[in-house]
């Protein structure tokens, strides 16, 4: 019981005491509301993977693989092939996470991040098809998130779209009989787009880009808009349980593009040195 | 969410008709009942277009478990489910990842109308399930459960109202149908609380420019009011109608 007061105290305190940085436009570690952390990624860091990347974005660190084979299509696109994105927060990220199969949270995030890079068209899934109806690559990317530090939804959707930018796949052909077989030639996949997640939280009327674990721990609603390189959104989600006015969303959306842009180049500049 | 390309021109016709003959700013047709469910403590069914659904509340209640329990409000629960004879395949009853998000969002989109810090210690359970789906269930079923939020007697700011918006055969469109959904560009479902524009729920699946996001958004929000009403209608007809039963007195 004294263990729920205390915590319930400290909250108050460290919202009072955000809330009065905020209303003078400063944030705990210093940062504008429209600034990310520095964001460090390292690609083809697993050697038996297709293509990896390890992203930092301040304290948040993560690891995504990307794992391709052939596999049948779904019978509603069968002239498509198959891109599956799944997250996992292990027990060794956080004190407060446990091992166990995904809770709605992580569903959530893989969801979203998912969304991004399927929306944007990042891939063209339709160049990914052995014979239609049949054989199909089915490309997977895993993220194993080990270090929690806020802004899940960005540093994996990073790291997703690092990963799969630098991933060579092994190329099938079709025997004599019509089987599929596969050969030794690794070939890079049918990259279209880079598209780039950027997550605000919104603490009373302030909108901030890139929040830590702190500043998510007293955020009363979140906002994510994933832009491509032309500029187009192609994803959103709002969550938690509070809400925005309809300018923070057009803000929201704008910063997005514009910031966005920025975070593409570094992506772009990281895969490039690899 | 379908990508561009595909067939999708005869979306919408020459004379900027869509397949079901509705215009471009136009919902589909939308009714509201409430307290239908006699063991729940609030309910409301809504048709949204070919959208059947079902909305109940039970709470306030005691906890189960009883550590899941908060000091200073209640705790809202929320399942989205779809029964499995709702979509053309049939669907696993288990929930899949899909029903598991929108059970998440559905709550989140509902709890900024809620004022549960009068509620301690207690539980609200909302229960949505989808008996035929169409485009906009995760809409139909937000506008759903806060009528029944309303009929079980929650305290509340304001209804939550839902409505979506997206891009159907390169243009912007009001309120996506299921053909529209799968074949169209995007699909932008947002929730509000009308009174103060507050958005509680906003998704965006596929690609809008900066013109177009804003078109659609401005429009999920008129659709949003639209909505609104209805369910205004709906509950001034369940407890004030002429015609309808009188209001059950608890013992």
């Amino acid at each position: 019981m004294s263990a729920v007061k205390k915590i319930f105290v400290v909250e108050q305190l460290r919202r009072t005491q955000m809330s009065e940085l905020l209303s003078r436009g400063i944030r705990l570690d210093g940062r504008g509301f429209s600034d990310a952390r520095e964001l460090s990624i390292e690609t083809n860091v697993i050697e038996k993977a297709e293509g990896s990347a390890r992203v930092k974005l301040g304290n948040t660190e993560l690891i995504a693989g990307v794992k391709a084979n052939l596999g049948t299509p779904f019978p509603d696109t069968p002239d498509k092939g198959l891109l599956v994105v799944s997250a996992e927060v292990l027990p060794l990220a956080s004190p407060y996470a446990e091992p166990g199969p995904p809770d709605e949270s992580t569903i959530e995030l893989a969801r979203v991040v998912d969304r991004g890079v399927r929306e944007s068209g990042m891939i063209d899934v339709s160049k990914l098809v052995l014979v239609a109806g049949k054989h199909v690559y089915a490309v997977f990317v895993d993220v194993s998130i080990l270090n929690v530090d806020g802004n899940l939804f960005d540093a994996t959707s990073y790291a997703v779209v690092a990963s799969l930018l630098t991933a060579k796949i092994p190329k099938y052909i079709l025997d004599e009989k019509g089987l599929p077989v596969k050969t030794d030639e690794m070939v890079p996949l049918p990259i279209q787009t880079v598209p780039v997640s950027m997550t605000m939280a919104r603490i009373g009327d302030h909108l901030l880009l890139d929040p830590t674990t702190e500043e998510e721990a007293l955020m009363e609603a979140r906002i994510t808009f994933v832009s491509d390189d032309r500029g187009n959104i192609c994803a959103g989600q709002k969550g938690m349980p509070g809400s925005l006015t309809t300018d923070m969303v057009l803000q929201a959306a704008s910063t997005a593009r514009l910031k966005g842009e920025e975070t593409r180049l570094l992506i772009k500049r990281a895969v490039s040195n690899a | 969410m379908g990508k561009q390309g595909g067939d999708s021109t005869r979306l919408i016709d020459e004379q900027g008709l869509r397949l079901d003959g509705r215009k471009l700013d136009d919902l589909r047709p939308i009714k509201i009942e409430v307290g239908n469910l006699k063991n729940a403590d609030g309910s409301a069914y809504i048709q949204f277009g070919k959208n059947k659904i079902m909305a109940a509340v039970y709470g306030p209640k005691e906890v189960h478990p009883k550590h899941s329990a908060l000091p200073d409000r209640s705790v809202l629960r929320c399942r989205y489910h779809m029964s499995p004879f709702s979509t053309e395949e049939r669907k696993n009853p288990a929930p899949s990842r899909r029903e598991i998000e929108i059970s998440k969002v559905i709550r989140e989109a509902l709890e900024p109308s809620l004022i549960l810090e009068d509620y301690p210690r207690t539980a609200i359970d909302v229960f949505v399930e989808v008996l035929q789906s169409d485009g906009g269930s995760r809409c139909a079923g937000i506008t759903a459960a806060s009528v029944a939020l309303a009929d079980a007697g929650i305290n509340m700011r304001d209804l939550v109202s839902a409505c979506a918006a997206g891009k159907v055969a390169g243009q912007v469109v009001l309120d996506v149908d299921d053909t529209e959904d799968k074949e169209g560009q995007a699909d932008l479902p947002i929730a509000i609380m009308p009174s103060t524009n507050q958005v509680t729920l906003l998704q965006l699946d596929g690609q809008l420019n900066n013109e177009e996001f804003n078109r659609a958004f401005d429009w999920a929000l008129s659709g949003c009011k639209k909505v609104y009403q209805l369910q205004r209608e709906a509950l001034i007809g369940r407890y004030f109608g002429k015609n309808e039963r009188p209001m059950e007195i608890e013992a």
